[in-house]
């Protein structure tokens, strides 16, 4: 990749509302340590950690699973079973690549667009996006321990079709549309 | 958290005996894609966590755990729709609220939209779905989730 400068200017161009929230933020900690601001300190250590955190456990994990699935898997192959036309195959296959997976939301995202280039059916990333309200199999165990498993069940028994019934919904509402999904530039 | 580093390193080992090239441009391609995400993210963490440092989950929960009837219904939406808790601290919380009064309708109702509605992760999700689309997904989780806490409302009262 070569940088030159109209070409770095873009690239800023494109998170200008990035930028200055991290600098500003990066100064306020930076001051509040130099003249011991407890409260910028704590924001530091207790809420920002607890979510950079995640991210940088889980983030990273997941781009090395996107980048070597993108290389591995061929378009052909998956298109057949999540494409246009995979049915209830599909729906299942969206299901449980979502439940077995860490995270929050945001998560979801990357991989979504990921198995849209590899062929899937817009519904089916809407079903995989949406399972991520469905308890996620490393969090079941909190919810059944916390809140009882018959609201856990009752609550996954609802959700999975309400969140398939809304991925049919949307595919609907974009059918007219050529809706193209897109990633970061 | 560690199963995962367990499979990614073993995905990766296997890659790389199986194919060293093909395991490096898509290392290469992962990173990419990471990096043009990192600012985005960056700047959403960074709102989330002050916002979160200023309004503690307690103070968040108990405002719609005081409230009773639609009101209650709607706090409750409306804080699953703007704050981000990870599963690890929202259970126990909602287990707390439970046990302090609060109707299952309305823990399923802010358990969803927490997951489903992510308002303050809308800069994220437009860079994949383009904005039309992440509010009209949006959108609907939050009816979704109105559903879903209904029904179990009528549920748990009726049994």
């Amino acid at each position: 990749m070569k940088f030159n400068k109209p070409a770095i200017k873009t690239q800023l161009q494109k998170y200008r509302f990035d930028f200055p929230v991290i600098l500003l933020f990066g100064g306020f900690i930076g001051i509040s340590y130099l003249v011991d601001f407890s409260t910028g300190e704590k924001l530091f250590e207790t809420t920002f950690w607890r979510f950079f955190n995640e991210m940088i456990a889980i983030l990273p994990c997941m781009f090395i699973i996107i980048g070597l699935f993108d290389v591995w898997i061929p378009k052909e192959k998956l298109e057949k079973h999540i494409g246009k036309g995979s049915g209830i195959k599909g729906i299942g296959l969206m299901v449980l690549l979502a439940v077995i997976q860490p995270g929050s939301l945001y998560v979801a995202f990357p991989f979504a667009w990921l198995l849209w280039k590899k062929g899937s059916s817009l519904r089916n990333i809407f079903i995989y996006v949406g399972m991520f309200s469905a308890a996620k199999i490393p969090m079941l165990t909190f919810e059944i321990g916390f809140l009882g498993l018959k609201f856990s069940m009752l609550r996954l028994i609802l959700t999975i079709p309400v969140f398939i019934l809304i991925a049919f919904i949307l595919e609907k509402l974009l059918r007219n549309k050529s809706y193209e999904m897109t990633a970061p530039e | 958290m560690t199963i995962l580093f367990v499979i990614t390193g073993l995905l990766l080992l296997i890659s790389f005996i199986a194919n060293r090239q093909k395991t490096l441009s898509g290392l290469k391609k992962g990173a990419m894609q990471f990096l043009k995400l990192l600012p985005t993210l960056l700047k959403v963490i960074i709102l989330v966590s002050v916002a979160m440092f200023f309004i503690p989950e307690k103070v968040l929960l108990t405002s719609f755990g005081d409230q009773a009837g639609i009101l209650g219904y709607l706090s409750a939406a409306i804080v699953g729709s703007v704050s981000l808790i990870p599963g690890f601290i929202s259970f126990p919380l909602a287990g707390m609220l439970h046990e302090s009064g609060v109707g299952y309708g309305v823990i399923a109702l802010f358990i969803t939209t927490l997951k489903m509605v992510g308002i303050m992760t809308i800069p994220i999700e437009a860079k994949y779905f383009g904005m039309k689309v992440t509010l009209m997904r949006n959108g609907l989780s939050f009816l979704g989730a109105i559903l879903i806490g209904g029904i179990m409302a009528i549920i748990f009262a009726l049994t």
